[in-house]
């Protein structure tokens, strides 16, 4: 479908781009062409580490070289040849014709700077502006992305915002000089779900008031699957498969793009068959509050939660950064002494037991965490990770530490081979993989899971979660499975618990979460899923 | 703010108090008294001298006596410079040892600053390795040997600058201060060079230079603050050990500094001297360690709004 040529406002052809390492020239972009038409976007699809975020650095001249290096290619914008331009050209271009949002709005912007100092640096520095003009537009562009009393908190420091906020200065700090082309870097993926809706229909809107062309990079098809006009699928630095939206979602022929689309969770689980009728955990009016110098009242985190988990079900927890989902999961196991109110783990109350004796509870509660690179000790090997809690609570006999160790790597599809590696020699999902069998190594009754797939790009997480279902049938395992992902949530959970600003506003299986929800919140949070119309499909 | 400072200082007061016990009887255990000499003195004479100077009586009288005088700011009478107080000799020393200090900071602070700069501008190129060597070589090179180095080829053989005094003849300041102030610029230069390279690392960097900024403006307004916070809770410290660290600078070029004064004093058992260089300077320390604590909560945002707006 060759469109026609004047509405190409970026045509890139035949990138390459290299990198110098220690162990050889690594060629993280080979040969890719795209195209960008005026007003319209295009998304790059692709894994962390397929070459979507250096193939667009790259255009810009913002790859470090030495070590990168633009091997060959041309990138055609408005007749010029980007890739060619002296320094001094491409710096004019930069930020004023095109212009960049990133990941993390939390590093992205300068936590020593006022963010009105920062939205005003492309104005003076490529309009020649005078500071007061230049502080009057950015107050007017900030109250239009969404950022209340504009006056007031442009001398705010980056800190003093939450991540969605700083998203949208972000936002209003890229769209300043009225640029041409915005490049989107994962724009929304360190936020919630629900910011995420908000910035992807902010993105939308602004873009179609100022024709603007945009390349939207994310390692998420669903994320793009409303809006794209064209989508780009990246596998390994080469383009695998692209096309307009409708062709890529409705019948993808590369087998890449069809695992992309296969590992967007939908769907509810099958009614778990081993759930007995005693619960097994049971919470009850639950407060955990932190002090703070700062407030006179105490923070509470986690306020008057009372629910129960039937032994053998898989029970959802999902809620916003901030609702207190992680510290409701770490106060049930005592990693955190809440404040009152009781946890009881087969009739015994946690709340009350001593050190000493909450220690052997430890081995039938565990815990698995977001990021298994900071909770897995970088000096261990595998085996020792997981030999280490079962010789600690005498799993097994100390002949049989090996062979226990083996059967572990086995059942949560860890190579035997890599048993001597070091956790750095591995990748994010086989890292969670060990983390998962570290949390069997003890044989434990329930397991709190915080998080254990967000970090996870979508087709390794699709493969844990996967692997976790599958280890909770043949262990007979309890979970309290934490996320912010409701549609995560929903694929692995017997029941759902949404929780919202400290407690439990609604409660209930997946099927009458997703299609009779009570709540407000709960509405909310449905309608933010990205890709609802892939999810109906 | 205030709160934060006041906490800082009763928190120090134990500290000094430790230094001020600790050096008392530590010197006393030390074998001869301020008396004592190769001529032989009469016993009486002697017992005279130590029953003028309270030495006769029982040493925790001793101590106690001595912090009660300490309390009233009063550091006591000099044992060796007979007719001056330990305030006199200090007030006398200090103004020297502190101009030196200073310049030597100075030095540091700029060729240690800049190089480090620049260096994590061009990391591993030779404009990076070769401050880098000279950083390495400052850090190892004793000021007893840089000293005397120095004096040889810009005093006796290029006869640039005098190689001893002080506020004598004009520049004769220039080299002590170099000889001093060398160690501290290798720091500088290292630790600015680190912190640099972390900063030009970070995510907003990249966001400064995608805003079509010019590699300068990228530098200056962006950088430099966040890659020289190591360096300002560096300076404190480091103006501290400049201090107290300078006698073997002040022995070479013949300074007549506060340095001379702790060492002989050392020598010749001048207790009370001892007493009261180490307790002035074990405060300059805390409180330099606090300024530039204070310094580095005010520069990060972060800090400031907690301390800052604090109750």
């Amino acid at each position: 479908m060759q469109k026609i040529n004047s509405n190409h406002l970026l045509k890139v052809d035949g990138l390459s781009v290299s990198f110098v390492t220690r162990n050889g020239i690594v060629k993280a972009v080979e040969d890719i062409s795209f195209t960008v038409d005026i007003g319209k976007t295009t998304a790059i699809i692709g894994e962390s580490g397929s070459g979507k975020s250096v193939s667009c650095y790259s255009l810009l001249g913002l790859i470090p070289t030495p070590p990168g290096k633009i091997d060959s290619g041309s990138a055609i914008f408005d007749g010029e040849d980007l890739l060619r331009l002296s320094n001094e050209c491409l710096r004019n271009v930069r930020g004023r014709r095109i212009s960049m949002i990133f990941q993390d709005p939390m590093t992205c912007l300068n936590p020593f700077m006022t963010i009105g100092k920062q939205l005003a640096e492309p104005l003076i520095c490529h309009q020649r502006l005078r500071r007061g003009q230049a502080r009057d537009l950015s107050i007017e562009l900030l109250r239009e992305v969404g950022i209340r009393e504009p006056e007031i908190t442009i001398d705010c420091f980056p800190h003093e915002f939450s991540g969605g906020m700083r998203q949208r200065v972000m936002i209003a700090m890229a769209l300043i000089n009225e640029p041409e082309l915005l490049i989107a870097d994962e724009p929304t993926t360190a936020l919630d779900v629900t910011i995420q809706a908000q910035m992807l229909s902010l993105i939308t809107e602004l873009q179609n008031k100022r024709d603007l062309g945009v390349i939207f990079i994310s390692h998420d098809l669903s994320v793009v699957s409303d809006f794209a006009d064209d989508v780009i699928v990246m596998q390994k630095g080469r383009i695998v498969e692209s096309g307009d939206r409708s062709s890529i979602l409705g019948s993808p022929r590369h087998p890449y793009t069809k695992k992309l689309l296969s590992a967007i969770p939908r769907g509810g689980k099958a009614v778990s068959s081993v759930r007995g009728d005693l619960p097994l955990v049971q919470v009850s009016n639950l407060n955990t509050w932190f002090s703070s110098a700062r407030y006179r009242t105490p923070i509470r985190a986690v306020s008057n939660v009372s629910f129960s988990i039937l032994s053998g079900e898989v029970v959802g927890l999902v809620g916003e950064s901030g609702s207190g989902k992680s510290t409701l999961g770490r106060s049930i196991v005592q990693l955190i002494k809440p404040t009152s109110g009781s946890v009881k783990f087969a009739d015994l109350e946690l709340t009350k037991l001593s050190n000493s004796l909450m220690k052997h509870q430890r081995r039938l509660i565990q815990i698995i965490f977001q990021d298994p690179f900071a909770s897995l000790n970088p000096r261990m090997t595998v085996f020792d990770t997981l030999a280490e809690p079962m010789q600690l609570h005498k799993i097994v006999e100390k002949r049989d530490v090996t062979s226990e160790v083996f059967k572990i790597m086995n059942d949560v599809g860890l190579a035997s081979s890599s048993v001597r590696k070091y956790p750095h020699e591995f990748s994010g999902g086989q890292r969670q993989r060990i983390a998962i069998g570290r949390a069997l190594a003890v044989r434990p009754k329930f397991i709190v899971a915080d998080e254990p797939v967000s970090a996870l790009d979508v087709t390794i997480q699709s493969q844990v979660l996967t692997l976790i279902q599958e280890l909770i049938d043949e262990y007979g395992l309890t979970m309290l499975f934490i996320s912010h992902d409701l549609s995560v949530i929903r694929k692995i959970s017997d029941r759902i618990l949404i929780m919202h600003k400290g407690s439990i506003v609604e409660e209930g299986s997946g099927s009458k979460i997703f299609e009779h929800p009570e709540n407000d919140y709960t509405r909310a949070l449905i309608d933010a899923i990205p890709g609802r119309k892939l999810q109906v499909s | 703010m205030i709160r934060f400072i006041v906490v800082r200082i009763f928190q120090a007061l134990p500290v000094i108090l430790a230094v001020i016990t600790a050096t008392f009887f530590l010197i006393r255990m030390a074998p001869g008294g301020p008396f004592d000499s190769e001529k032989a003195v009469m016993p009486e004479v002697k017992a005279a001298l130590e029953a003028q100077y309270n030495l006769d009586r029982p040493i925790l009288d001793q101590y106690f006596s001595y912090l009660a005088d300490l309390g009233e700011g009063d550091f006591g009478p000099s044992f060796k410079y007979p007719g001056r107080s330990v305030n006199e000799l200090i007030a006398a020393g200090m103004p020297v040892t502190a101009e030196l200090g200073f310049y030597a900071l100075i030095f540091a602070v700029i060729v240690g600053g800049l190089s480090g700069v620049i260096a994590s501008l061009h990391p591993n190129t030779w404009a990076d390795h070769l401050p880098m060597t000279f950083a390495m070589i400052g850090i190892c090179v004793p000021s007893f040997l840089l000293g005397p180095s120095l004096m040889l080829l810009f005093g006796v053989h290029l006869d640039w600058f005098p190689v001893s005094g002080w506020g004598d003849i004009s520049g004769d300041k220039v080299l002590p201060s170099i000889t001093l102030g060398a160690a501290y610029a290798a720091y500088v230069s290292r630790l600015s060079r680190a912190g640099m390279l972390e900063v030009l690392s970070q995510d907003y960097i990249r966001t400064a230079r995608a805003k079509g900024l010019s590699e300068w403006r990228v530098i200056t307004q962006h950088a430099l603050r966040g890659g020289l916070m190591p360096l300002v809770a560096f300076l404190g410290p480091a103006f501290a050990g400049l201090l107290s660290g300078s006698f073997v600078v002040e022995t070479i070029f013949q300074v007549p500094g506060l340095g001379r004064f702790y060492v002989q004093a050392a020598f010749n058992r001048d207790y009370t001297m001892i007493l009261g260089t180490t307790i002035f300077l074990s405060t300059l320390i805390v409180i330099f360690n606090l300024m530039s604590d204070v310094l580095a909560a005010w520069m990060n945002p972060r800090l400031r709004s907690e301390l800052f707006n604090y109750d």
